[in-house]
């Protein structure tokens, strides 16, 4: 009853409403698309190397002549799964290490917070762009781990000042008088009560984090060959992007529409779950 | 009160110790330097350069520990080690540090000034033209990551010079050694241009979506309507009672945004070819480069907490409840 | 000549909801018009309206003539030249009401400012005193202060102050003194009066306390569903309501002078302002219902001796002098076993022994550190006998709440013994402790804040019963649904398409799920509309009865203690002053504290109000965390201040202990110079009249 309520509001909001048709568009052509284009992305063109768009190659070709319609699709499937990887288990993380803080207190709040105040401290960048590289040959998965592992303090950091508001909540101090334990009353009543925070901020973290993968890969020291993420191609193409256009436009353009779409229904979430912040 | 901010120093510094340290060792122990002298040609004999390696701390022969408190032996004194190829990291530093605050700390100031004013014209004109634009824009400068828009404002740059004929906006480099006194300032000052403004659109759009949201939540309030009824103009009331009590929680985000700031200033200083901390992280970690990289941590570290001190100062300068009488 | 005139004001919010819906009044000068509703009555909304500071999407149509001038539709550059100047208003939360991060003297200097051309320093002047003027003590430097460290009642004194800074001709007051401490809203009476007589100004005055509109109004407007029902001078609608809204809503109030038996409650709810009724909106809950009612909505009509009244069968209502208890049924509840038993006989369910609670205290938000400690409960002592209801009242700082988590948590306390059931808190192992939460269960005074709102109802009642193990717990809830007067098929609903009544219903439901023997009442009624109370006090009384409970009840209404409860302690600042059976205390008080709170209270009965002597309390309650010595009181006390210096001493240097009184089996004062007085004449006297 509740979520056909938020849906309506959802789409009551013009931004959300074209956010979600357009992700939705983005993520058809991430999983549909390469199957109408003529080539695999891993197919080489000997015959065109650098060339322009055109009938044959729709987006073009690289310097090795991979065709860049099917390499891009390629990369964006990544990014958009590392986003909703990355995003998942960083709001999960938050939620639950701010909802345990927050409601436990004492030491476990402080070691706890201390944790989160020294990853904050510790600039994320540099630690992922160091153990990258040594994870040549592993699976991306450890990328995402990564990126997830500096990702959820700031948000934690909100669940956890909600959780002291909610934990002199009638109704959990109800649950406390029942004789129910302390960490069912945190699953059952502290953090579903935080799930409009925590929806929106998934949402929100799932463009953090293809940006994030962007901006490391842009360097280097994200996705490593022969991967493909919309990143690497960025960063391939803007070394060439005056006088190859195709070779940045296409991915850059993609990663800018598909953060935007996603922001949008965040945004759009955010007023339809918490009416009261009329934002 | 003054007690309280030593103690609160103290704790900050205690975790720049503590993010040196482990920032040093994963380094440390992940890099190596060793890479760059085997693969010289001709071939340097093992001995010289375990010697070599010896001399600047960085032979991994050495257990990770021994060469950690050597490190910390040497930061406790001040100096922060040699650079693979034996230069003193602390010379680095020296040219680099004031090439990265100068972008730090304008685009910080921009980001937030700006950001507020037009988050706060947004929220009294909520829903009017100028609001929608100003969300909407805000919305597609967020999806820009920095490293875009420095590459899109570097070849839009590129172009119009080229179209010019002439540098009209400079788009590389720092300063152009060639000029002196005022040309050089002035140049100086033309070539922060473009790097500010990738650096700061960024944080101006955050900011204005964050003090729109503080604005309408408090436009709301009790405080405000009383404010009305004692007969001031509705444009009174919102900027002398609603945007200052909304610019409250605004100041606990700047702790937050400056470690962001600090990795868009890596990618700033990159594309533009500035010499500064960010830059010279990238080239460290592509280099091996331990004690550099470990330098460059404990000064983002420094920077961060920083910004976190000087956030609670402000908020405790914007909002009497929480200063201690 | 009246200064403000309102002729058939409707509001209308998007969405078509007709918040208010044609009201007409007129307010002369030094005349106090009330505006008495429940929530959602129109009340607030009628006043916000008037003086132009509703959202942008409310539609206002109607008149509203300020000495003749119309305010609807006028610009910003002319209106604001009348708010704050002409029209002033005084609102409710004066927390949220003063901007946080200025000064006081400086929001009050502002007002000043704003309308006459002064210095700063003049302003800053004036607005000292005017702080004076409404009886803030060291004006000069408390003007310095910001609102957070001002108390409620200092704050809306301070409010009062800048409401009258320009002399206003019209004082709007919107539920001024709901938020305070009764004590507290008696001294603000006070000033708002002093207020009136400084500037001769019009009040209008909104609230849904019945007692204070019977103390300060002149003429009296009922509201019901966005319409003004009844219209008349004060002594009328409360001697002769011709309508049986108005009717009902006296019938319902307990009063602190009032008799035992069951209240008169009015059944259902009122109507939400997007769904009303074809007819009279109050037909669906009127016991004088005819079919000719649904049929259209009574116009407020012209009765005799110049009142009005919405309701076809007022004439009739005059003709055969009803009243509330007559026309609306009053339930019958049936009386309890175990109080036939002697108290002495029976067993103890809850024994407090000299218990202590203290708390750091913490300052600021950023920079935390530990200033001192709050003594919020400083060694009480008392027992519940089975079947009992004992009420524990005070003000709010007097640790009652404090108190009350103490004996719900049944951990070890600071000092002293809680010894639940038989059993000592401070022996209890974790099983054990588990089991005896079984018969020890809580109401909470929030019923939307006690009832977790991602929950349906039934998952609601059926979590304590899950929690230890029930299996027919299908059955069991919808027993209880029904136990509570709720119908079971609402099982699967969530709390939040409930009224604020029939959540609190669903929070006794789950409180009953483990048959406890003790149930504590955390201010069970006091977030409810008058009219919704009565039935949840009814309730209360019915199942303690039936289900042979007893109470520990936690308020800080006295009338609604009076009617309730057998035993009564009263607390001040972590201390019992008094402690008794109800008739004692309420009709012979010893503790000046006890007495003041007394007479502090207002009553729904004009008649009384005018004649009565209040003993009013100076200044605050001062702070737990430091407390005065010797007796606590005696800062405030006004038997204190009446005591020659010799005799003073001892309550400076002895802290007084609950002492039993010489003549009575069952009353205790912690007072050196305890003296029954009476302080409210009973109601009977005035049925003589």
């Amino acid at each position: 009853m509740r979520s056909k309520v938020v849906l309506r509001r959802l789409f009551r909001n013009k931004q959300a409403r074209y956010g979600t048709v357009a992700l939705i568009l983005l993520i058809l052509l991430a999983y549909i698309g390469p199957y109408i284009g003529p080539y695999d992305w891993t197919d080489k063109d000997f015959l065109a190397f650098m060339s322009a768009p055109d009938g044959d190659h729709w987006w073009g070709t690289g310097a090795i002549g991979q065709d860049m319609y099917a390499v891009t699709l390629r990369g964006m499937q990544k990014s958009i799964i590392i986003g909703l990887l990355v995003a998942l288990i960083a709001t999960g993380l938050a939620a639950v290490v701010g909802a345990f803080a927050g409601y436990f207190g004492g030491w476990v709040d402080k070691v706890l917070m201390w944790g989160v105040d020294l990853l904050l401290v510790l600039p994320s960048f540099l630690i992922i762009a160091i153990i990258s590289p040594r994870l040549k040959g592993g699976t991306w998965l450890w990328f995402v781990v990564l990126l997830a592992a500096f990702t959820w303090m700031i948000t934690s950091r909100v669940v956890r000042s909600m959780t002291l508001s909610l934990r002199e909540r009638e109704y959990v101090l109800a649950a406390v008088y029942m004789g129910i334990p302390r960490w069912k009353i945190i699953f059952r009543h502290v953090v579903p009560n935080l799930s409009s925070l925590l929806i929106i901020d998934a949402t929100l973290n799932v463009s953090g984090a293809i940006i994030g993968e962007a901006a490391l890969s842009f360097f280097g020291f994200g996705i490593q060959p022969p991967d493909v993420s919309l990143g690497t191609l960025i960063a391939e193409g803007s070394r060439n992007a005056t006088g190859y256009p195709w070779l940045f436009a296409f991915p850059a353009g993609l990663l800018v529409l598909l953060v935007l779409s996603i922001n949008l229904i965040g945004d759009g979430l955010r007023d339809a779950l918490d009416p009261g912040s009329n934002s | 009160m003054g007690k309280y901010l030593l103690r609160r120093l103290a704790i900050n510094a205690i975790l720049v110790v503590i993010a040196a340290s482990l920032a040093y060792v994963l380094a440390a122990s992940t890099m190596n330097p060793r890479a760059a002298y085997q693969a010289r040609q001709p071939p340097i004999a093992e001995s010289v350069i375990d010697a070599t390696l010896d001399a600047y701390n960085l032979n991994d022969k050495t257990p990770v520990i021994v060469r950690y408190g050597t490190w910390a032996k040497s930061v406790i004194t001040g100096d922060f080690g040699k650079t693979w190829n034996g230069g003193s990291v602390n010379d680095e530093m020296g040219r680099r540090i004031f090439v990265s605050l100068r972008l730090l700390l304008i685009g910080t100031l921009a980001g937030f000034v700006i950001g507020v004013a037009f988050g706060a014209f947004s929220a009294v004109r909520q829903y009017k033209l100028s609001d929608r634009l100003i969300g909407v824009s805000s919305f597609v400068i967020m999806a820009l990551p920095v490293f875009l828009l420095a590459t899109l404002l570097a070849m839009a740059t590129y172009n119009l010079n080229d179209a010019l004929g002439f540098t009209l906006i400079e788009y590389t480099g720092e300063y152009n050694p060639k000029l002196a006194g005022w040309d050089q300032f002035v140049n100086r000052l033309n070539h922060l241009i473009l790097p500010t403004i990738s650096l700061s659109l960024g944080s101006i759009a955050f900011y204005s979506r964050i003090q729109r949201n503080m604005m309408l939540d408090v436009l709301g309030q009790d405080f405000v309507r009383t404010a009305m009824a004692k007969g001031l103009r509705r444009r009174t009331a919102l900027t002398k009672h609603a945007l200052r009590t909304a610019l409250i929680p605004s100041a606990t985000y700047f702790a937050f945004a400056f470690g962001t700031m600090f990795t868009g200033a890596i990618f700033t200083e990159k594309i533009f070819a500035w010499h500064g901390m960010g830059a010279w992280l990238v080239d460290a970690i592509n280099a091996n480069d331990v004690n550099s990289v470990a330098a460059v941590t404990f000064f983002t570290a420094v920077c961060v907490l920083f910004a976190a001190f000087l956030s609670d100062l402000l908020v405790a300068a914007l909002d009497p409840r929480v200063r201690v009488s | 000549m009246s200064i403000l005139e309102v002729t058939d004001l409707t509001v209308t919010f998007p969405g078509g909801i007709q918040a208010v819906r044609g009201v007409s009044y007129e307010v002369e000068r030094g005349e106090v018009l009330g505006i008495v509703g429940e929530s959602g009555s129109g009340k607030s909304v009628t006043s916000l309206a008037i003086m132009g500071l509703l959202p942008r999407n409310a539609v206002v149509s109607g008149s509203v003539k300020l000495h003749g001038r119309e305010l609807l539709g006028m610009d910003e550059d002319e209106l604001i030249k009348v708010r704050g100047k002409a029209i002033s208003m005084i609102f409710q939360d004066p927390l949220s009401a003063f901007t946080p991060v200025y000064t006081i003297g400086d929001q009050v200097a502002e007002a000043v400012r704003v309308h006459q051309k002064m210095a700063k320093d003049k302003a800053a002047k004036r607005a000292v005193e005017l702080l004076d003027l409404v009886g803030i003590p060291n004006p000069h430097l408390r003007a310095k202060a910001f609102p957070h460290e001002f108390s409620g009642g200092m704050r809306q004194r301070a409010m009062i102050a800048m409401a009258i800074a320009n002399d206003p001709d019209l004082l709007i007051c919107d539920e001024p003194t709901t938020a305070l401490d009764v004590t507290i809203q008696a001294q603000v009476l006070e000033v708002l009066k002093t207020a009136q007589q400084e500037t001769g100004a019009g009040i209008v005055m909104i609230t849904h306390d019945l007692g204070v509109i019977a103390g300060m109004a002149d003429r009296v407007l009922v509201m019901y569903a966005g319409r003004p029902v009844e219209q008349g001078s004060v002594d009328d609608i409360y001697y002769r309501p011709r309508m049986p809204y108005t009717m009902g809503l006296l019938a319902s109030i307990p009063r602190v002078d009032g008799e035992e038996g069951p209240l008169v409650p009015i059944e259902g709810n009122p109507p939400s302002p997007s769904a009303l009724p074809p007819g009279c909106p109050f037909a669906p809950r009127c016991p004088m219902k005819v079919d000719m009612c649904d049929d259209e909505e009574p116009p407020l009509t012209p009765f005799a001796g110049g009142r009005q009244v919405a309701c076809i069968r007022s004439h009739e209502i005059e003709h055969k002098g009803l009243t509330g208890a007559d026309v609306f049924p009053v339930p019958v509840i049936p009386p309890s076993d175990v109080v036939r038993v002697p108290r002495a006989e029976r067993s103890t369910v809850l024994q407090l022994d000299g218990m202590i609670r203290h708390y750091p205290l913490m300052k600021g938000a950023v920079f935390k550190r530990r200033v001192g400690t709050v003594y919020a409960v400083d060694g009480i002592s008392f027992d519940v006998a089975e079947g009992e209801t004992l009420a524990l009242v005070g003000e709010s700082g007097c640790g009652k709440t404090t108190t009350l988590q103490q004996i719900m948590q049944l951990e070890p306390p600071q000092g002293g013994r809680v010894v639940v059931l038989g059993k000592d808190s401070a022996k209890l192992d974790k099983d054990a402790r588990k089991a005896l939460r079984r018969d020890l269960q809580i109401v909470f005074q929030d019923p939307m804040a006690a009832l977790d709102p991602r929950m349906p109802v039934s998952d609601i009642i059926a979590e304590p019963l899950r929690a230890h193990g029930r299996k027919d717990v299908r059955a069991r809830v919808a027993e209880l649904l029904e136990l509570v007067g709720l119908s079971p098929e609402h099982a699967e609903r969530y709390p939040q398409q409930f009224s604020g009544g029939q959540r609190q219903r669903i929070g006794i439901a789950r409180a009953l799920a483990l048959e406890p023997k003790l149930l504590v009442l955390d201010e069970p009624v006091s977030a409810l509309d008058v009219s919704i109370q009565a039935g949840v006090i009814n309730l209360l009384e019915e199942l303690k009865n039936t289900l042979g409970l007893s109470y520990l009840f936690v308020a800080h209404d006295l009338a609604v203690v009076r009617h309730l409860a057998d035993r009564v302690a009263v607390m001040y600042l972590g201390r019992i002053a008094e402690i008794g059976t109800v008739e004692n205390v309420y009709d012979h008080p010893a503790h000046p504290y006890t007495q003041a709170l007394l007479s502090a209270i207002p009553l729904p009965d004009p008649e009384m109000e005018r004649t009565r002597k209040r003993i009013l309390l100076e200044g605050d309650l001062p702070s737990p965390a430091d407390p005065p010595s010797g007796c606590r009181f005696r800062t405030r006390c006004p038997k204190f201040a009446q005591l020659s210096e010799a005799d003073r001493r001892i309550c400076v240097d002895e802290e007084p202990s609950v002492a039993r009184l010489a003549n009575a089996v069952d009353h205790g004062a912690a007072c050196h110079y305890a003296e029954e007085i009476e302080v409210i004449t009973a109601s009977d006297d005035q049925e003589e009249k």
